[in-house]
């Protein structure tokens, strides 16, 4: 009788009590929240135009981190180095196609999945020796002040990444509707073979998504690391992105958004008032468990693609 | 195999002859799936500029095989062609991508209409002009299409995915005609259409084939439409092509009556009989 109490009246009593700090933690979870969208982003892109369920994603965030503050720490301007950066993405997306797509054409989708897995631990170990391992802090400017809203403290860097990442998923999301090679881009995601019955090149097609990813990537990867410091615990963060595509739909970037939000704010606010019910830490799994229920309930997600069938 | 090499020089023998004349020359090909599944055993056929050709036969004769060994969308299915070459204006084509493929005027419609179902009909469209980059006149080529097909017009902004089936097969055709083909390769048009629409798709295949000059080469399984409205047909059977002749002598030719049309001497026959002589005579 104890035990349901404190899962079903206490927690909202405290709600009701202090609005505020609910307010506090609901809003401090979205903000986490944006950071796993921004990687599931960069799951779907991949996912949507290659069917290549990308395991790399979540080490691409750190690899594009930690080459950004490896060359800011070389003394390149912030400019600069997010330019390098992106070029750098964009050669690993055209070597990724030469060296592991090109020949992997036409495989089970296990075996493309196995040759992310791949990739991954090589991008790791390439970043390590590249860069060292040591945690590295990066500064960009981002503010660091917090603002007040009645009682409730907003973090302003906070605020800083949310306005980022809408503006990003914005600018894909006009790329993806008004430029002739953002529609090849869903072309492609549609139907494989009538898109290259009309002469769309698939190998450029998954450069540019594979790019585009890397970039993804790379913003993600600022965000984080001006957050947490540049560290290869990153990577692990970034299968948190496994339960939002789960949530929100492997095919859907809404659904990357809007799931993320939910799994960031949903596991902080569990944490706060059901994690002692639970003895604590239940944020770590909070997010598996929401996938879960949903793989049972709904396995095409919040915003996956309907699948259109005529009768 | 070694019968068959003299058969297949003097085929190519006779392509250096022709070269001048014909679109689309297809020389003696084989093609195979997986490496061991053997669909096209030797076919040989021409298609002259600013023509309309059919390929007929049945289920499984390896039409939708042939034409996608033109368009070079077989290695996508892991097929490729083994033997022979094909040849779209003089010169070989057995290599080329099909991105290069449709960079050189040759487009493919799929059996079963491959529309871009998420896409408008308008994107869809648009889509088709991947190829040209970022040409000016797309726009102009756009309202083309739509006068060809006053349907997509109306439901420009409907998601392809939910059109009906002949609006689909337009949309696709359509596409197509964006890349600005100087062959298609129509897989099947009639499938799964009622035959008003099929009669008013074929009607338009007539139009652009005069009006624009397309050639086409189209493979049916509805030989009464095909050659009514195609120059010249070739049937299939088996991987080989087993008949070919004007489209007018082929409708009048006693065994593509009895087997495609299922007419016969003594009028219309019931389909069980017409399967029980088939069992019996066959071509080659």
């Amino acid at each position: 009788m104890e035990f349901l109490q404190s899962i079903f009246v206490t927690p909202f009593v405290e709600i009701v009590d202090s609005p505020y700090f609910f307010f506090e933690v609901f809003f401090g979870g979205l903000m986490a929240g944006v950071m796993y969208s921004l990687v599931a982003l960069g799951f779907v892109l991949i996912f949507k135009a290659s069917g290549v369920f990308n395991f790399s994603q979540g080490v691409m965030v750190l690899f594009a981190a930690l080459n950004f503050v490896g060359l800011l720490e070389h003394g390149v301007p912030i400019w600069l180095a997010f330019l390098i950066t992106m070029a750098i993405m964009t050669a690993l997306a055209f070597a990724v196609e030469r060296l592991v797509l090109r020949h992997l054409v036409n495989q089970e989708p296990i075996i493309l999945f196995m040759a992310t897995i791949g990739l991954a631990f090589f991008l790791e170990g390439f970043g390590e020796t590249l860069w060292g391992s040591e945690i590295k802090p990066l500064e960009v400017g981002i503010p660091n002040d917090v603002w007040f809203m009645g009682d409730a403290m907003i973090q302003q860097a906070d605020v800083f990444a949310a306005v980022v990442a809408g503006a990003m998923v914005t600018v894909l999301a006009l790329f993806f509707h008004y430029t002739r090679v953002g529609r090849a881009l869903r072309a492609v995601a549609d139907d494989h073979q009538a898109a290259l019955s009309i002469g769309i090149p698939l190998n450029h097609i998954w450069i540019i998504v594979w790019a585009v990813a890397g970039v993804v990537a790379l913003v993600a990867g600022i965000l984080w690391g001006s957050k947490l410091g540049v560290q290869f615990s990153l990577s692990v963060i970034a299968l948190k992105a496994l339960p939002v595509l789960i949530l929100g739909g492997f095919t859907s970037i809404p659904g990357a958004i809007i799931g993320g939000l939910i799994i960031g704010a949903g596991e902080k606010v569990a944490e706060v008032y059901w994690g002692s019910v639970f003895g604590g830490a239940i944020e770590e799994w909070f997010a598996y468990i929401v996938a879960l229920v949903f793989l049972f309930f709904r396995p095409q997600g919040l915003f996956g693609d309907k699948i259109i069938e005529r009768v | 195999m070694n019968a068959q090499a003299p058969a297949s020089d003097k085929a190519t023998d006779q392509v250096t002859e022709k070269a001048s004349s014909a679109l689309l020359q297809v020389n003696n090909i084989e093609a195979i799936y997986d490496h061991v599944i053997l669909v096209l055993k030797g076919v040989s056929f021409e298609v002259p500029e600013g023509g309309i050709v059919a390929l007929l036969g049945a289920n499984g004769a390896g039409k939708s095989t042939t034409l996608k060994s033109i368009s070079n969308l077989l290695r996508a299915e892991r097929g490729e062609i083994t033997k022979g070459s094909i040849q779209l204006a003089g010169q070989r084509t057995n290599d080329l991508t099909a991105n290069e493929m449709v960079k050189r005027g040759c487009v493919q419609v799929m059996e079963g209409r491959h529309c871009f179902e998420h896409l408008t009909v308008e994107e869809n469209l648009l889509t088709g002009a991947y190829t040209r980059g970022g040409a000016s006149d797309v726009k102009s080529d756009l309202e083309k299409v739509y006068d060809y097909f006053p349907r997509l017009r109306e439901r420009r902004s409907s998601q392809a995915g939910y059109t009906s089936g002949g609006e689909q097969q337009m949309c696709a055709i359509g596409r197509a005609l964006m890349a600005r083909p100087k062959l298609i390769l129509l897989d099947e048009p009639s499938m799964g259409l009622a035959p008003q629409l099929v009669e008013q798709i074929f009607e338009i295949v007539k139009q652009l084939n005069e009006n624009e000059g397309v050639t086409f080469l189209l493979a049916e399984q509805n030989t009464n439409v095909a050659l009514r409205y195609s120059d010249y047909g070739y049937i299939l059977e088996n991987g080989r092509v087993v008949l070919d002749g004007a489209a007018a002598d082929l409708a009048n030719n006693e065994d593509v009556k009895e087997f495609y049309l299922g007419l016969s001497t003594q009028g219309r026959k019931s389909f069980r009989e017409v399967k029980h002589y088939k069992r019996r005579k066959r071509w080659l």
